[in-house]
């Protein structure tokens, strides 16, 4: 095991025990500051794949970003501490069959890709530099897009979130 | 061999050291003698009352809901501001036209009052003036 292995091992860990917690834990507020460190282990592991701009990217949004946002949206909630989770087993056969189908799916898709091993770690280059040549030449339309579907997001989430303005004004006036 | 990341990465593991360095040293030094009352939140010598896990304000969730938006522009921005010297003029018009299509948004937004802080509106009690004394005998006497 090389040193990159260990770094490997060491985001994977992070990233695995940070999601079980998540998934376990009764308290909602610890689930949110938990995703916290999954989504970490996750950029650690884009820098091992040499992906860099995802992984800042990564931190950028969904550290920076989404977590902000995932924890708004727990403080929001009426009931933080107490809240009842109800955790119980239903619909066993069917969901046990479409794990092991979704599982098979994937074991498959494992053994028979023919992965295109690289046995030297290659030296790691910036992807920003390229990323951005293709945005602004090959892939210019669908960055204009990109921008377009940013706008309709803006919209839309600032519209559904808005409070109501007439419902506000309806508060009995003293 | 140490790449870029290699010492974000150092950086990350002596950050780690530090913070668990100095609790660790504090709880090594410190006197373990507890009471319930250390327990308790600090608040100015007041008894604090309640959880401190209270309900935020929905407004909050729309200005985080508008960075968020933002957040990622942002990201879009950096590979060209990487290759912006190189194509010149050319990139410098596309993003414009990609900042001038948010810029709509941020126009919405703004126009639709989603920026404005709505402060809550305060009650101010009004005393009805009360007349002085003799200007209302002398309206009684009139009248």
């Amino acid at each position: 095991m090389n040193f990159y292995d260990t770094i490997f091992y060491f985001f994977a860990f992070v990233t695995l025990v940070s999601a079980a917690i998540v998934v376990f834990s009764k308290n909602i507020i610890y689930s949110a500051f938990s995703l916290l460190f999954t989504f970490f282990g996750v950029a650690g592991i884009y820098v091992l794949l040499n992906a860099d701009f995802i992984a800042v990217a990564q931190l950028l949004i969904y550290v920076g970003g989404i977590l902000v946002l995932l924890l708004f949206g727990v403080m929001l909630t009426n009931k933080v501490v107490s809240v009842e989770m109800k955790t119980g087993t239903l619909q066993t056969i069917p969901a046990s069959i479409i794990v092991a189908m979704t599982a098979g799916a994937l074991c498959g898709v494992f053994y028979m890709t023919d992965w295109k091993i690289v046995r030297s770690v290659p030296q790691m280059t910036t992807t920003a530099n390229s990323l951005g040549e293709m945005f602004m030449t090959t892939y210019l339309l669908p960055f204009e897009v990109a921008s377009v579907v940013l706008l309709v997001a803006l919209v839309g989430a600032a519209m559904i979130a808005r409070r109501d303005r007439a419902i506000q004004n309806l508060k009995p006036k003293i | 061999m140490l790449t870029e990341f290699g010492r974000v990465f150092i950086f990350l593991i002596i950050g780690a050291i530090f913070v668990a360095g100095g609790l660790i040293t504090a709880w090594l030094v410190r006197p373990h003698r507890w009471y319930p009352g250390k327990l308790t939140s600090y608040e100015c010598g007041e008894e604090p009352v309640g959880d401190s896990w209270v309900r935020f304000n929905i407004r909050f969730y729309v200005v985080a809901l508008i960075f968020l938006i933002f957040d990622v522009e942002i990201v879009f921005l950096f590979p060209w501001a990487v290759v912006y010297q190189k194509l010149g003029l050319y990139a410098f018009i596309e993003m414009m036209i990609f900042l001038a299509i948010l810029l709509v948004g941020y126009a919405y937004v703004w126009g639709k009052g989603d920026l404005d802080w709505d402060k809550p509106t305060p009650h101010i009690p009004v005393i009805k003036k009360q007349k002085p004394v003799e200007q209302a005998y002398a309206e009684e006497v009139t009248v």
